[in-house]
């Protein structure tokens, strides 16, 4: 039995309200506790999950309640912070997640918050870029550039304005960590912004969120308004995307925030010395700002390296998501294979099928099958293994996927949401969805018209057989992968040739 | 948006006005604008254009450029349900024929990429809410009431 009127602890970050947290919530008020909203714990699958003195009750239904407070819930995980979900893991970024409310200057200063930006000021631009360099820590948006060259290099460049960017237009499927970080800790954020801004000498910073994720962007105003005076001279403000995925490249970002169509600069010019407005900018992703404030601590850029393996350091918040059975956030050292993460960790898939791939590092990731998951989590890994971890997404599927299906999903994609500036990424994805098409058609394709006109000299006058139509896939491919500005045309590749080199009979004629 | 309207004109003035100073005002505005109409319209590039000292075709390609604004306004609601990858993954491809069937013209039945709910989809936002874990009769609910 609980006690009458317990204090009651349950998420109010935008997942929970999603799977029916305010309805708990609600009941639980009603009985007359006093009900604490924090953030989420990451435990996706038991959400909304109530915690009571150190117990977990979830997925919790307001049916539930009078079980949990009568300490008869069928619910019951017992203690949270136990579970092995959570005992498996490493929590540096993600320490605060479940313990603390989002909003609270307290919480957060009673849970080691601002130490880091105090000691980063303390310590001095130069000691900063220093142990940022040292901790080893790398760009967690996916290109994994080192985070301290970066920032020493907007140090060191001329001028007098510059501007820290954070990078929060988290469009990958199979993503939500940066909203977990923005919805559950944003001081955390801000705090990285503001070290950021000491180290590199800029006063202004933008977070760019993407119009997608409303909760998010109500969550930082108001932390940004709360946390004024500790980051001040530092001035910080939210931007707020338009719903284009290329957006989070991070020149097209610039680009929107400068008033722009979000279409990608060509590099060079770095953003680090021309960037927003033409002035040295540092562009990171959230999660790079958000590992930021613990390794500023004392001692936390010693630890930092001494995590991980070979040049990734530190942790990864990994996501599970997609079919899988435990779905949610897993931070972790670098270093443990996806295999474990899949099945150990997630528990397989929800629908308790077979797994048949799982896409790591969101749309332009590669499709991993289960005969290569001894891969460890890691940059260089999983590059060697022609796939990348990018922002640390993964998302099972079980053995019903159609694999061709999701190839020429990968290319649709890019054409609906390619910036139009080369033509690789713009034409080529179209072409690539007609000839994904064309490969999978019961019937072989005729002549093309327009290539049998007679002044099309060069023109094919006869229709490809199957192996022509899967070398020109091919050929399309390399074309995108190496002639494209940025990302977006130059990774869809990724997924596209993954599917068809592992799964080649989902390119079969389709009756 | 027609300026015959009573405040439309008033309203547009004071949205440019409220970020005019700022860097990089343009996107504020539009999304504001779309916000408060349901659309940037001609007749709102043209003030905005003139408000920035920029030309038309540079406002009207910025709004051309982003999924979320609209020529002419849709009073329908909206019903957005992603359909990237990881709802894929979890079935979201089963539940579009019945949502379509119950959305019929009264409701605008969109697919987003991505609501950031990708272990617990498939997912669907109305407004500012989200929605996670939907079946067919919770998606068809939702869009009924939309």
């Amino acid at each position: 039995m609980i006690q009458s009127h317990p204090l009651v602890r349950i998420a109010d970050d935008s997942l929970a309200l999603a799977c029916g947290a305010d309805a708990v919530a609600a009941v639980f008020t009603a009985t007359g506790c006093t009900v604490e909203r924090v953030s989420s714990w990451g435990m996706h699958w038991l959400e909304p999950l109530v915690e009571i003195d150190g117990q977990g009750f979830g997925p919790a239904t307001p049916a539930d309640v009078p079980a949990i407070l009568a300490g008869t819930s069928a619910k019951a995980i017992g203690p949270i912070a136990a579970h092995p979900f959570l005992a498996r893991q490493q929590r540096l970024t993600f320490a605060r997640a479940g313990r603390t409310r989002p909003l609270s200057l307290d919480d957060y200063a009673e849970t080691g918050g601002w130490a880091g930006l105090k000691r980063a000021r303390a310590i001095g631009r130069e000691e900063v870029l220093a142990e940022l360099i040292t901790s080893g820590l790398r760009g967690r948006g996916g290109a994994g550039f080192p985070a301290g060259i970066k920032w020493r290099t907007v140090a060191e460049a001329p001028g007098t304005r510059k501007y820290v960017v954070c990078n929060a237009d988290e469009g990958d499927s199979g993503t939500f960590a940066d909203r977990m970080v923005m919805e559950g800790d944003p001081f955390l954020l801000i705090e990285g912004m503001a070290i950021a801004a000491h180290a590199v000498g800029a006063d202004r910073g933008y977070i760019y969120v993407r119009s997608e994720y409303p909760h998010a962007i109500a969550k930082l105003r108001k932390a940004i308004g709360l946390a004024i005076l500790h980051i001040a001279p530092f001035q910080l403000e939210v931007r707020v995307g338009a719903g284009a995925y290329v957006c989070g490249e991070e020149t097209s970002l610039l680009n929107s925030i400068e008033g722009k169509r979000g279409e990608v600069r060509a590099k060079p010019p770095l953003p680090a010395l021309e960037g927003l407005f033409g002035c040295p900018t540092v562009v990171n992703n959230v999660l790079t700002l958000a590992a930021v404030p613990h390794i500023l601590s004392a001692g936390g850029a010693e630890l930092y390296q001494r995590l991980g393996v070979d040049r990734s350091k530190g942790t990864m918040p990994v996501q599970l998501a997609g079919n899988i059975r435990h779905g949610g956030l897993f931070e972790t050292t670098f270093g443990m294979t996806l295999g474990e993460l899949v099945n150990d960790v997630g528990g397989g898939t929800a629908s308790g099928r077979p797994v048949k791939a799982a896409q790591v590092g969101g749309p332009l990731g590669a499709y991993i099958p289960p005969s290569q998951f001894h891969l460890p989590f890691a940059y260089e890994q999983f590059a060697a293994a022609d796939a990348l971890i990018g922002h640390g997404g993964v998302v099972v599927f079980d053995d019903t996927v159609d694999m061709g299906g999701m190839a020429r999903f990968a290319m649709q994609f890019c054409a609906a949401e390619s910036c139009g500036k080369c033509t690789p990424c713009r034409i080529g994805s179209t072409r690539g969805v007609e000839l994904i098409d064309r490969i999978r058609a019961p019937t072989p394709a005729t002549a093309d018209a327009v290539a049998s006109l007679p002044q099309m000299h060069n023109g094919r006058k006869s229709g490809r057989s199957r192996e022509e139509e899967l070398q020109l896939l091919e050929d399309l491919c390399e074309t995108m992968q190496f002639g494209s500005l940025c990302a977006l045309g130059g990774f869809t590749p990724y997924p596209v040739r993954s599917a068809l080199k592992h799964w080649p009979e989902d390119f079969e004629p389709k009756a | 948006m027609g300026f015959d309207v009573m405040g439309t004109e008033e309203k547009l003035t004071e949205i440019i006005a409220a970020h005019r100073g700022r860097e990089g005002p343009l996107l504020p505005i539009l999304n504001d604008v779309q916000a408060a109409f349901g659309c940037v319209d001609p007749a709102a590039e043209r003030a905005i254009a003139l408000a920035l000292n920029l030309s038309r075709a540079e406002v009207h390609g910025v709004v051309s450029f982003y999924h979320d604004f609209r020529e002419a306004p849709d009073m329908r609601p909206e019903v957005q349900l992603c359909g990237a990858e990881a709802c894929q993954a979890r079935g979201v491809e089963t539940l579009v024929s019945a949502a379509e069937a119950a959305a019929g013209d009264r409701v605008r039945l969109s697919k987003v990429y991505c609501l950031g709910l990708c272990s617990v989809g498939p997912a669907a936002r109305v407004g500012d809410t989200v929605h996670a874990r939907l079946n067919q009769t919770a998606l068809v609910a939702l869009v009924e009431n939309a």
